[in-house]
C-alpha cells in the first residue's frame, strides 16, 4: 500500500451488471472518472464513501485504511472524513443555506483548518445564506452543496455528476467556480462525469470505465488522445470565465480586460467602468491555434499557451484543452489542423480568440 | 354548563386520548420506521397486523381483547403473574385497547412519510458526519413532521371517537373507563336528548378546531388519502 494516493480495490456483481477495479489514484488534484451513463462510475465513488459496502472491498486515503473487509474493518460513512457532493440538490430543504453550511462545519468540529469566510467568497454564495434552498437556482443549490462539503474539511472530495442535472447555460454558470475550486484545492478529488469537455477543463487525471472495468488510466492529456474515447460532447463547447475591466481605449472603442492569470483581452468598449468584473463566453470554434507567433494578423487577442489535451469531437473534427494563463480554454479544430501543426501535449502555441462574448 | 359527570367524561376521554396518542408516537415510530424501510419477509404479515384496526369491527376486536386479557386469556395470565392484575374494565386496559384500536391511524402516515423521503437525505447527513440517531433526529424527525401531525391528530381523534371496543372492555365507570361516547349513549339511552346534545356539540366542535388549527398551520397537510 503507498502512503500516498487513494486505492479502490472492489467487485460488485448484480444481474445484469458486474464491476470489478482496482484503482490507485494520485492524492493531490482532480481525478475524473469518465466513461459512459452505467460503467459503474457512480458505484466506485459509493464505494469509496462507504454508502455502499461490498465483500472484500479495500479503501485507503493517503495512507488512512478505511476500508479492509478482508480483515473485517469498516469504518462507516459518517467516520470517513470526505465530502460528497450528489448528482442532483442535495440540500435539506427545512434547513437556510447557512444551516446547510453549519450541519457539517458543527459535526466535523468546526474544523480551524477551515476558513469558512475563503469557502463561501470562493463560490460566490455569501449573499444567499439567509436563504432557502426551494427559491434558490439549480446551479446556486450545487454551489452550497460544494461549499457544505467542503466546510467539513474532507481528506477527500467526491462530486457525483454534479452538474449532470443542470442546463446548459447552469454549468456554464458553476463550471467557472469548479476551475477556481480546482485552483485552490489542497486536497485530492474524484470527479464522476460523462461529458468529456467538463473533464477537460477540470481533470488533471482520468481513469476511463466502461462496463464495470478500468479501460486506462494516466494523465488526463494522454487518455484524451485515443480515439475510442466513450463520451459525450455538449453542442458548442465553450468556456466562461470572469475578467477585470482595466481601462477603455475610447479612440479605437475597445475595452482591456485582465482574466487568469494576468492574461490580456481587448473587448468592443464595455459600458462597465475599470475594476468591474465581466463574464466573458469563448467558444471553442472561436479559437485557433498557431505554432509561430503570427507577425501581422488581424485578431487582436493572441495569448500564449499550452496543450493540456485533446479529445475527438464530431468527425475530423478535435477539441484541445488548452492552459493560458492559469485557465483551461478549448479550442475546436480539424483532425488536419492537429496532424499538420504536429501539435502534441505539452507544447506551447499562440492562441488566437477570433470572438469573445460578454455575458454580464 | 354541563354536568359533572359529563364534565368527568370529557375530561376522562381528552386525558385518555393524549395518553394514547404520545404512546403510540413512541411506538409507532420505530415500528413504522422499520414497515418503510426492512426488506424482511415479515415486513408483509407485519403491515397486515397493523392494518388489521382497520377494517375489524371494533366490537370485534374489543371482544377478543376482552377474551384474550380476561383471567382465562393468555395475555391476562401474564398481566396477572408480572401483579398488574386485570385489564379488562380498568383506565389502564382502556389505553391498552385504545392504542392497539388506533395503531394503524398513527402508523400509516408516519410509514408513508418515512417511504417518501428516500435514502437520499440520510447519505447526505452521513456524508456530513452525522451518525444513525442524529440522522434521524435532524434529518428524518423534520422532514416527516407532516407524517407526525398527521398520525397524531388521527390517532388522537380515533381514540376521542371509540365506542365499540370501549363498550366491550371498558364498561362503563364513572371517572374509570366512563367515556364521552359511552355518556352519550346512556343519555340517548334514556331519552335525555338534551344531555346527548350537549356533550355531542361539545365533541364536534372540539373536533372541528383541532382540525382547523392544523389545517392553517399546514396548509398543505393531507390527513385523508
Amino acid at each position: 500500500m503507498s502512503a500516498d494516493g487513494i486505492r479502490l480495490r472492489m467487485a460488485a456483481r448484480r444481474a445484469d451488471f458486474s464491476l470489478e477495479v482496482d484503482l490507485d489514484l494520485p492524492g493531490r488534484g482532480i481525478t475524473a472518472l469518465f466513461g459512459p451513463s452505467g460503467a459503474g462510475k457512480t458505484t466506485c465513488l459509493r464505494a469509496l464513501a462507504g454508502l455502499e459496502r461490498h465483500a472484500g472491498a479495500y479503501v485507503a486515503v493517503n495512507g488512512e485504511v478505511w476500508q479492509d473487509e478482508a480483515r473485517g474493518h469498516f469504518q462507516p460513512v459518517h467516520q470517513r472524513a470526505l465530502g460528497y457532493v450528489f448528482q442532483e440538490a442535495s440540500l435539506f430543504p427545512h434547513r437556510s443555506v447557512r444551516g446547510n453550511l453549519d450541519y457539517g462545519f458543527r459535526r466535523a468540529g468546526r474544523p480551524a483548518s477551515v476558513d469558512r469566510e475563503a469557502i463561501v467568497a470562493l463560490l460566490g454564495i455569501g449573499g444567499l445564506l439567509g436563504r432557502y434552498p426551494e427559491t434558490l437556482s439549480g446551479g446556486e443549490r450545487q454551489r452550497v452543496a460544494i461549499a457544505r462539503a467542503l466546510l467539513t474539511a474532507p481528506k477527500l472530495l467526491l462530486l457525483d455528476e454534479p452538474l449532470a442535472a443542470l442546463d446548459a447555460s447552469r454549468k456554464a454558470e458553476i463550471l467557472p467556480y469548479l476551475e477556481r475550486l480546482h485552483a485552490r484545492l489542497e486536497i485530492p478529488a474524484i470527479y464522476v462525469s460523462h461529458t468529456t469537455e467538463e473533464v477537460l477543463r477540470l481533470a488533471d487525471h482520468l481513469v476511463l470505465i466502461d462496463a464495470g472495468q478500468v479501460q486506462a488510466q494516466g494523465p488526463l492529456a494522454r487518455l484524451l488522445e485515443r480515439p475510442d474515447l466513450p463520451g459525450q460532447l455538449g453542442r458548442d463547447p465553450c468556456v466562461v470565465f470572469g475578467a477585470q475591466v482595466l481601462g477603455h481605449d475610447e479612440g479605437d472603442h475597445l475595452s482591456e480586460l485582465r482574466f487568469g492569470d494576468d492574461g490580456r483581452l481587448w473587448v468592443t468598449r464595455s459600458s462597465a467602468t475599470a475594476g468591474d468584473v465581466l463574464r466573458l463566453r469563448i467558444q471553442a470554434r472561436d479559437l485557433s491555434l498557431v505554432r509561430q507567433r503570427p507577425a501581422q494578423s488581424s485578431i487582436l487577442n493572441l495569448l500564449q499557451g499550452r496543450v493540456a489535451g485533446c479529445a475527438p469531437f464530431q468527425p475530423g473534427q478535435c477539441l484541445v484543452g488548452l492552459d493560458v494563463h492559469g485557465l483551461r480554454l478549448l479550442a475546436q479544430i480539424t483532425d488536419r489542423s492537429w496532424r499538420q501543426l504536429g501539435l502534441e501535449v505539452g507544447m506551447p502555441v499562440w492562441v488566437q480568440v477570433k470572438a469573445v462574448a460578454v455575458l454580464d | 354548563m354541563l354536568p359533572a359527570d359529563d364534565l368527568a367524561a370529557l375530561w376522562l376521554t381528552l386525558k385518555l386520548a393524549a395518553t394514547v396518542t404520545l404512546l403510540l408516537l413512541l411506538i409507532g415510530t420505530p415500528l413504522a420506521w422499520w414497515l418503510a424501510r426492512s426488506r424482511s419477509w415479515w415486513k408483509r404479515p407485519a403491515q397486515a397486523v397493523v392494518a388489521l384496526p382497520l377494517i375489524l369491527p371494533p366490537t370485534v376486536l374489543g371482544f377478543y381483547l376482552l377474551i384474550a386479557f380476561g383471567p382465562q386469556g393468555p395475555l391476562g395470565k401474564v398481566t396477572e403473574a408480572i401483579g398488574i392484575g386485570l385489564l379488562p374494565f380498568t383506565y389502564e386496559g382502556l389505553i391498552v385497547a385504545s392504542m392497539i384500536y388506533s395503531l394503524p391511524f398513527v402508523v400509516q402516515p408516519l410509514c408513508n412519510a418515512f417511504e417518501s423521503l428516500g435514502e437520499r437525505p440520510l447519505e447526505v447527513a452521513a456524508t456530513l458526519r452525522a451518525g444513525p440517531l442524529d440522522r434521524f433526529l435532524t434529518v428524518v424527525v423534520p422532514l416527516a413532521r407532516p407524517g407526525f401531525l398527521t398520525g397524531a391528530v388521527l390517532g388522537f381523534a380515533h381514540t376521542v371517537g371509540e365506542f365499540g371496543v370501549v363498550l366491550m372492555i371498558g364498561g362503563n365507570i364513572p371517572g374509570e373507563t366512563r367515556l364521552v361516547s359511552m355518556r352519550i349513549y346512556d343519555h340517548v339511552e334514556a331519552f335525555d336528548y338534551a344531555a346527548a346534545h350537549g356533550l355531542a356539540g361539545v365533541l364536534l366542535i372540539f373536533s372541528f378546531l383541532v382540525l382547523l388549527v392544523l389545517y392553517v398551520f399546514n396548509p398543505r397537510l393531507r390527513t385523508f388519502g
